[in-house]
């Protein structure tokens, strides 16, 4: 399921198909968090709201997406505009004026982190062992000790394993790029 | 090419970190809700008894119906039944 492109995995959803909504929410999740949390810091519990609605959304109105490769790009939108609509509802009651916020700051946030995604998905092309590693090492903030025991590997290993990783990464996300500069389909 | 570093790349990916795992779960289980809470608003329009005991005490009438009284579950039918 996780090798199925965006696309793909959207007309499975349409069809009710239960595991292909839960690789959906999967492939996104990440994406949403980071747009509610790091570009627009919403609170805990806002950002929370923010990111139930944008799944309720998304599968409410699933069937009517024109271009199933445009998920992407409609959830980033769908956030965005959630986001601004808390930040709005949350200056009602606070001194903030929120009118006069600065959309070009957080819409750069929300190209970085559009392009966070394309390098996430690449992570597909270099093994399950360096995805996994490279996930723990920098997307979860594992210490080589932990790593080293949840994957049986010697600590002293770990860092050379990474850098090999990440060599595999950066080819896999150039190769991508050379291929389709503003591809993001998984 | 893009020309970026392994620096760089390490910078992007530590950019999504996971979403909390209960967020997770609960849009996962977003259909097996919305089918639930269907059925539940169908029921209370039709059973003027079972809609005053879900109104009393919500979590109470699903717990003995056998459904888990699920935050999302619980907030969508007070939505739903207050609306209706």
């Amino acid at each position: 399921m996780t090798t199925l492109t965006d696309a793909e995995l959207v007309a499975r959803c349409r069809t009710g198909e239960g595991e292909a909504w839960n690789e959906l929410v999967e492939r996104f999740s990440r994406y949403v968090y980071a747009i509610a949390v790091q570009a627009f810091r919403l609170s805990a519990p806002d950002a929370e709201d923010v990111f139930q609605e944008v799944f309720a959304r998304v599968y409410e109105h699933l069937g009517r997406l024109r271009n199933d490769d445009a998920i992407r790009p409609w959830i980033a939108q769908l956030t965005r505009r959630l986001c601004i609509d808390k930040l709005r509802s949350s200056g009602r009651e606070g001194p903030a004026d929120t009118d006069d916020l600065d959309l070009g700051g957080f819409d750069e946030s929300l190209s970085q982190l559009d392009e966070a995604m394309t390098v996430r998905a690449c992570l597909d092309e270099v093994g399950e062992s360096c995805k996994e590693i490279l996930d723990r090492f920098f997307c979860r903030d594992e210490s080589y000790r932990v790593i080293g025991e949840a994957l049986d590997l010697p600590p002293g290993t770990i860092a050379s394993r990474i850098s090999r990783c990440l060599g595999k990464l950066r080819a896999a996300f150039e190769g991508r790029s050379d291929a389709s500069p503003t591809s993001g389909v998984r | 090419m893009t020309g970026y570093d392994e620096e760089k790349i390490a910078e992007l990916l530590r950019l999504l970190p996971p979403a909390p795992e209960g967020w997770v779960r609960a849009a996962q289980e977003l259909p097996a809700a919305r089918t639930e809470i269907a059925a539940i608003v169908a029921r209370a329009e039709a059973d003027i008894a079972f809609r005053a005991r879900v109104v009393a005490d919500l979590e109470a009438a699903l717990e003995a119906e056998g459904i888990e009284a699920r935050p999302s579950v619980v907030a969508a039918l007070r939505s739903r039944l207050e609306t209706d």
